[in-house]
């Protein structure tokens, strides 16, 4: 406990679900307010702005399966970082590892002997070990070399950025689109099949909703889940506990490598039927799906709503181009001043403040719990 | 009075959740002299001089500068009043300059170039004081012993008249201490006060005038060095008085539990902690392990339970050869462990008491079949255990870490010793915890030794170390200064082992 002028300030390190509900909220309330700001000095009341969105997103038939189809590849990337977050692994390179499953992909559809029957399959395996093996790589760098696995994860996006771009314009260029840096169309038997109508490659959304019950019962009900939590939880007890974090990492960041990888299978599949420009490909899912993550809270199962919830900001994106002749990249901004806003509040799910003016006659303090908070720094060395 | 008091504490009191670090103590300290403040660890020295410097505020009892009553609400007011203070860990930005750190901070320096006005004062200063240290040299270049003269440099310039070290020599080689002792002496004729933090008899009869010692937050005595000796401090440190007594049977011990040969390790810093220990447990028997803290006992208990390396020397458990074998192993091998570091590594907090329970063998049957846990039986485990060593927890569901610190601890035991092990590693198991706690501890330990197992018993409690033990080896600068019956042991005799003495 801590006093600020009249304030007590209490750490509770088991906030109630109604209060992480209700801080994330304000914190999405508060990145709306902000970007209220930016949406006036483009000369738009913010308030039309709102319900402008809303109408041409929630309540237009054609609109919202668009919010389906950008939650699809957030969903995916979005439930590998949870497990990576879990773990205590700060992956930021769902980007990279989404283009690499893309390029793995592509080389079935277009380049691989494998036959028509065995294509979607086989695209999705290689999608997924392409994605896995960029995870891999900074994995093993920062389990042998102690390499940041933020710098490294991060850094990993730009190769595989720079690798797409090279192959489009180079290797892969297809010689019928007419000098335009895509590779050919993908065969009919390489294409995803959409929902009518739409753009939801459902096998793809499928898979998500599978890997997100599937990654909340691995954690929750097998041995290794256990680990991955002992791990992220506390290295000291895992160490104590005999657990390998050699093994526990490597085998997280496989498979959030692997299913953002997924992602970038169902883009290139799915959406665009051949790579294209990296930027293209991927319209920053792979940032987005860290606040997938974050709004998730360790949680995969709640990514499936959170991922729904950043496909509403994607769609809104190209309403607000549409009907409010905003350039679409406002929604970065916006997706910014979210995750700006929501690790800001993460102090205050943690602090209760308490009004306690004067310096009345301390309660005993309870011995319950003690154990648990380190306290102010110096409070937990032995000499007391 | 013959010397007007230049500080005094009155009856300063503050309590932390579960234990009173400082009991009414009152300290007075007199200009141009070094007070050395005595105590073993837990003995509430660091959280007095923490209110001195304001880090912390006293529940009650004043601070008297000059006779005039004030009230210290931060170190920035500390350093306002003249206090200074030499903290344990040094805080020093390493890629700075020895001048540029001083400047850190530090009143009145130009706002450009604020580094190359301190230069000069720090030159003048360390001719004065014998503080000899080069100001353009960076942190990082400095050996420990410069880096904890910046320090004391630091405290000088910002115009320190008390200064408090905090264990000074903790990190000083023994030519590095003698050094500083004369640094201090220089201070003590310049008419600085000196407080000087301490659990080393050889360094308070060495530079201190007078000294206060506190024992379990209470103050015992103050007297002046030259009017005492080691020995009288030794019992005014420890107590004279037994305050636990147990139900001890005498037991016959059988088979050899633990035999560790030559045991060499170093330590996380790459120094040697750990010089050719040898000693054996046997079952049935607790060998107490008392020692001052930092001589090796962390090293020691970490390469007995598979989380340190031995670089030489062997380690048999149970009549196997364990050296360097993975904490799994060890385990396996049918060794308990509680740790020292109860929250963080005995337990995961955010984790179920449940889960916390079966935390070393959930890859065994039956809590898993294959790779599935088998919920059900892990949770009537739990239950079972949690009525056994009667726990306090609403549910078996609960976050482990909000539990009470007793509780916690209760949680590990149960852990520990429900696979029924043969050697039994623990590590300060009662440090902090209150007396009913302790007492079920201590019960439960005793019962294991009934029971036929060894116990190695790591502590810094000497009254617990007497009154659980069967035999007691004390530990100095990593080696082992003698073994002793606890039939035979004294309270001076050991107090003398643990500064270094051998019988």
């Amino acid at each position: 406990m801590m006093r600020v002028g009249p304030f007590e300030i209490e750490r509770r390190p088991d906030p109630p679900l109604t209060w992480i509900l209700g801080v994330s909220l304000l914190a999405i309330l508060a990145a709306m307010a902000m970007s209220g700001v930016i949406f006036w000095s483009y000369g738009v009341d913010p308030l039309r702005a709102y319900g402008v969105i809303i109408r041409g997103t929630l309540f237009n038939a054609k609109a919202l399966p668009e919010v389906v189809r950008f939650a699809i590849p957030m969903l995916l990337a979005g439930v590998g970082l949870v497990l990576a977050f879990r773990a205590l692994f700060w992956n930021i390179g769902a980007e990279g590892q989404i283009l690499a499953g893309a390029t793995a992909a592509t080389w079935v559809a277009l380049f691989s002997p494998v036959p028509d029957a065995l294509k979607l399959p086989m695209m999705f395996i290689a999608g997924f070990v392409g994605g896995a093996l960029w995870g891999f790589i900074p994995a093993l760098l920062k389990l042998r070399l102690a390499v940041n696995d933020v710098i490294s994860t991060l850094m990993m996006n730009y190769i595989a950025l720079y690798l797409v771009s090279w192959l489009v314009h180079g290797p892969w260029k297809g010689p019928e689109m007419r000098g335009f840096a895509f590779t050919n169309e993908f065969p009919p038997a390489a294409q995803i099949p959409l929902i009518a109508g739409t753009r939801i490659h459902w096998i793809t959304l499928v898979l998500g909703i599978a890997l997100a019950l599937g990654v909340a019962f691995v954690l929750a009900r097998t041995r290794l889940g256990f680990e991955i939590r002992v791990q992220g939880e506390s290295s000291d007890a895992a160490r104590y506990a005999g657990i390998d974090p050699m093994r526990t990492t490597l085998l997280v960041m496989l498979f959030a490598g692997g299913a953002a990888g997924l992602a970038g299978v169902g883009e290139v599949g799915g959406i665009h039927h051949r790579l294209l420009d990296p930027n293209q490909i991927s319209l920053g899912f792979g940032y987005a799906a860290i606040i997938v993550a974050w709004l998730a809270r360790g949680s995969p199962v709640a990514a499936i709503l959170t991922s729904l919830f950043l496909g509403f900001i994607f769609t809104s994106g190209d309403v607000m181009k549409v009907a409010l002749q905003m350039p679409a990249r406002v929604t970065d901004v916006f997706n910014g001043l979210i995750l700006f806003w929501l690790i800001g509040s993460e102090r205050l799910l943690f602090y209760r403040v308490r009004w306690a003016p004067g310096r009345a006659v301390r309660e005993p303090l309870p011995v319950g719990g003690a154990g648990a908070d380190p306290g102010p720094p110096g409070i937990s060395g032995g000499d007391q | 009075m013959p010397v007007e008091a230049f500080l005094s504490l009155r009856n300063i009191t503050k309590a932390f959740p579960g234990v009173v670090a400082n009991d009414r103590v009152t300290l007075e300290v007199r200009p141009g002299e070094v007070h050395a403040l005595l105590g073993e660890n837990g003995a509430g020295k660091t959280t007095l001089m923490s209110i001195l410097y304001g880090i912390y505020q006293p529940d009650a009892g004043e601070i008297l500068l000059r006779g005039r009553p004030v009230r210290i609400r931060s170190p920035r007011d500390a350093i306002v009043h003249g206090i200074g203070m030499v903290p344990q860990h040094f805080l020093l930005v390493r890629r700075h300059t020895v001048a540029e750190n001083i400047a850190l901070g530090l009143a009145g320096t130009p706002p450009l170039f604020p580094a190359r006005q301190v230069q000069r004062r720090v030159e003048e200063l360390g001719e004065r004081y014998g503080l000899a240290v080069d100001p353009r040299a960076p942190i990082w270049s400095l050996s420990v012993s410069e880096q904890q003269r910046v320090e004391i440099l630091k405290a000088l310039l910002r115009g320190a008249e008390i200064l408090i070290l905090d264990e000074p020599t903790s990190v000083l080689t023994p030519q590095e201490a003698l050094n500083l002792f004369a640094v201090l002496r220089r201070m003590k004729q310049e008419g600085h006060a000196v407080i000087f933090i301490t659990h080393k008899l050889d360094e308070v009869m060495a530079v201190a005038d007078r000294v206060t010692v506190l024992r379990k937050g209470r103050l015992v005595d103050t007297v002046p060095v030259a009017r005492t000796d080691k020995r009288a401090l030794t019992r005014m440190m420890v107590g004279r008085d037994v305050e636990v007594r147990l139900q001890k049977t005498p037991r016959v011990p059988e088979g050899e539990a633990l035999s560790v040969e030559d045991v060499w390790a170093r330590s996380d810093r790459g120094l040697p902690a750990l010089r050719g220990v040898s000693f054996t447990v046997r079952r049935g028997e607790i060998l107490g392990m008392a020692g001052v803290a930092g001589n090796g006992q962390r090293e020691q208990v970490e390469v007995l339970t598979g989380l340190r390396r031995t670089e030489r020397g062997r380690v048999r458990v149970l009549n196997r050869d364990m050296t360097n074998h993975s904490a799994r192993q060890v385990f396996e091998a049918g060794v308990a462990h509680i740790p020292e570091e109860r929250v963080r590594m005995g337990i995961v907090p955010a984790m179920t008491v449940a889960e916390n329970l079966v935390l070393r063998r959930y890859r065994y049957p039956p809590f898993c079949r294959g790779q599935l846990l088998d919920l059900e039986e892990i949770s009537a485990f739990a239950r079972r255990l949690i009525a056994e060593y009667e726990i306090a927890t609403p549910t078996p569901r609960t976050p482990a870490r909000s539990l009470s610190g007793g509780n916690i601890q209760r949680l590990i035991l149960a852990r520990e010793f429900s696979g029924g092990p043969g050697l039994i590693i623990a590590a300060h198991p009662t440090s902090g915890l209150d007396v009913s706690a302790t007492e079920q501890i201590h019960a439960l330990l005793l019962q294991r030794r009934e029971e036929g197992a060894g116990v190695l018993l790591v502590s810094e409690d000497l009254d617990e170390v007497l009154a659980l033990s069967d035999r007691i080896a004390v530990i100095f600068g990593g080696e082992i200064m003698g073994i002793v019956p606890a039939a035979e042991a004294n309270r001076e005799g050991i107090g003398l082992m643990m500064t270094g003495q051998r019988p």
